[in-house]
């Protein structure tokens, strides 16, 4: 019998997976549209990734191949403890490759790659509510994303304009999805966010203590919010470049040495890093 | 004014009741509470008509009705019954009181601006001058940042505040300069109709001088309407064309302002103005 044997497939019961697929495909059907769902317990701490976990659980099969990754690296503490949590309960496949993985669970970073049609890539999401920051009723915040009543946020990006001559929001930066609902992508860095528009894969957010999954299914229009005369910009890395590999057009970490007091910059996607290192020493 | 002419804002029957009400309130009131029931009447059966340019002055002690009828113009809190009827909305033949919450957020964003007496509720404090002119901006569709900048500009310079202040939060502007930013950002979408509640109240001379001048030049420059409520009877002999008397949620007493202050009929009225002068 091994350990894998002690729990029901997947941890959850079977009715709990079931609720969760039947939410997320209404989260597909609505792309953007937060929708509620039965939050399960979980041998983890609400706020810790307890969202995306229930998404996993609930899609992954024998078939698939996981891969958890956050801020981009593969073996950080929360990443590291999710994948031993789930290989315990499924006896899944593990990667750190993201070629090879069918479901990336991630903290608060899309891949460098580009995902496929047979990717899922589920976001761990502490704040679903974008317009939170602007009204923090529940009741009315469900009202003005019937009415489609987004001033509050836009005055928010206005307000950073005046203040400091340029959109100061770094993460969780709004975007529209088919021009209806305005979301929160997480607290992914606004470096990621063209990589919602029009992609291959589907994205799935879930938010555990606050009880919402919603989704971007495959080639949805995913536009970042910007005045029509201030566009979107990223983050940029104009004349610095990884450490180690060289990359130039990724995300770049900041990393200060103290007893050197140098600083220097490190791709954020640990795989990508590597990816890129193993083919060039080939 | 003249009868052909088409009312900006017209307002019939408007009654907001605090109560269930019973058969026996219309008999047993005391001011406006029924003494059977307890339901206060805070604004009752009352009727008006706004023209083209015109101020129209609303007088009366605390409680008789005034901001009752301003916050329910301006959808603060909805009447328990009545109809209110905007010629910018629908030509005037659609209650605004019946429209959806979209309709009556562009109402209140396009056709109607609104400064009260407490900044506080009119202003974001936290967010800068320009932005809170922008909100109303944005609010009306515009996505053209420097746009709405140098309309930010336009009526802040219009109000006497200097543009290099634009970027402070009102929370650091004193009160007559918090009352001003409120004005400039009712004006921000040109409206049809400006409602100003108490505007002068709380500020000392000087400043109420000059928010004073600013209300006339806006008459005189822009031609809007204006409902204007006030305990002051000065402030509504200079500005108002046409005065109202309320008195335990009802009016009492309308006519030309002159009139209202110099030859009051009701003996309220002639209370009123007498003791003021």
């Amino acid at each position: 019998m091994t350990q894998a044997d002690h729990y029901n497939y997947a941890f959850l019961d079977e009715g709990s997976k079931r609720e969760i697929r039947r939410t997320t495909l209404k989260a597909i059907a609505i792309p953007g549209y937060q929708v509620p769902f039965g939050s399960r317990e979980l041998p983890i701490g609400r706020g810790w990734g307890t969202g995306g976990i229930q998404l996993t659980l609930s899609l992954i099969g024998p078939e698939d191949t996981l891969k958890v990754i956050d801020q981009g690296s593969d073996e950080s503490v929360n990443a590291v403890n999710i994948k031993k949590f789930i290989r315990l309960t499924t006896n899944a496949d593990i990667t750190t490759d993201t070629h090879k993985a069918t479901l990336i669970q991630s903290r608060h970073r899309i891949p460098e790659i580009p995902l496929d049609e047979n990717q899922i890539l589920i976001f761990q999401v502490p704040i679903p509510e974008p317009l939170r920051i602007v009204e923090p009723r529940e009741e009315v915040t469900k009202k003005m994303h019937a009415e489609k009543d987004y001033a509050p946020i836009w005055l928010q990006l206005y307000e950073s304009l005046i203040r400091y001559g340029k959109v100061t929001i770094p993460t969780e930066y709004p975007c529209t999805v088919e021009n209806r609902y305005i979301m929160n992508p997480s607290p992914i860095p606004k470096f990621d966010n063209p990589k919602l528009h029009q992609a291959k894969c589907l994205y799935l957010f879930g938010a555990g203590r606050e009880k919402k999954i919603y989704a971007v299914p495959p080639y949805t229009d995913v536009v970042s919010l910007a005045f029509d005369d201030v566009p979107f910009e990223r983050e940029n890395f104009t004349g610095k470049c990884c450490r180690l590999c060289g990359s130039t057009n990724t995300y770049l970490d900041e990393m200060y040495d103290g007893e050197t007091g140098e600083r220097f910059y490190q791709c954020s996607d640990t795989s990508y890093c590597k990816e890129v290192r193993a083919n060039a020493n080939h | 004014m003249p009868i052909t002419e088409k009312p900006v804002l017209q307002v019939k029957h408007l009654t907001v009741r605090y109560g269930k009400g019973c058969p026996l309130c219309g008999e047993h009131l005391e001011k406006n509470r029924c003494t059977v029931c307890g339901t206060v009447w805070a604004a009752n059966d009352i009727s008006l008509e706004v023209y083209p340019g015109e101020v129209l002055g609303i007088v009366g002690e605390s409680g008789s009705g005034k901001s009752t009828m301003m916050q329910s113009l301006y959808f603060d809190l909805q009447p328990t019954s009545g109809e209110a009827f905007l010629s910018d909305y629908h030509e005037g033949t659609k209650n605004i009181w019946d429209a959806s919450a979209a309709e009556k957020r562009t109402i209140k964003n396009c056709i109607m601006g609104m400064v009260y007496q407490n900044p506080v509720m009119g202003l974001r404090m936290e967010y800068s001058a320009a932005s809170n002119i922008a909100e109303k901006l944005i609010a009306a569709g515009n996505r053209e940042a420097g746009a709405m900048t140098e309309r930010a500009k336009e009526l802040l310079s219009a109000v006497e505040i200097l543009t290099s202040r634009m970027g402070e939060a009102p929370k650091h502007f004193s009160g007559g300069m918090q009352q001003r930013v409120q004005i400039s950002k009712a004006l921000a979408n040109n409206p049809a109709i400006l409602l100003l509640d108490e505007v002068t109240t709380g500020l000392d001379l000087s400043v109420q001088a000059k928010v004073l001048d600013l209300i006339r030049r806006i008459k005189a420059e822009y031609g809007i309407s204006i409902l204007l409520v006030s305990h002051d009877h000065a402030v509504i002999r200079m500005l108002a064309d046409r005065t109202i008397v309320m008195l335990d949620g009802k009016i009492i007493e309308s006519g030309l302002t002159d009139q209202i202050l110099e030859d009051p009929q009701q003996a309220y009225t002639q209370q009123l103005v007498h003791s003021l002068l």
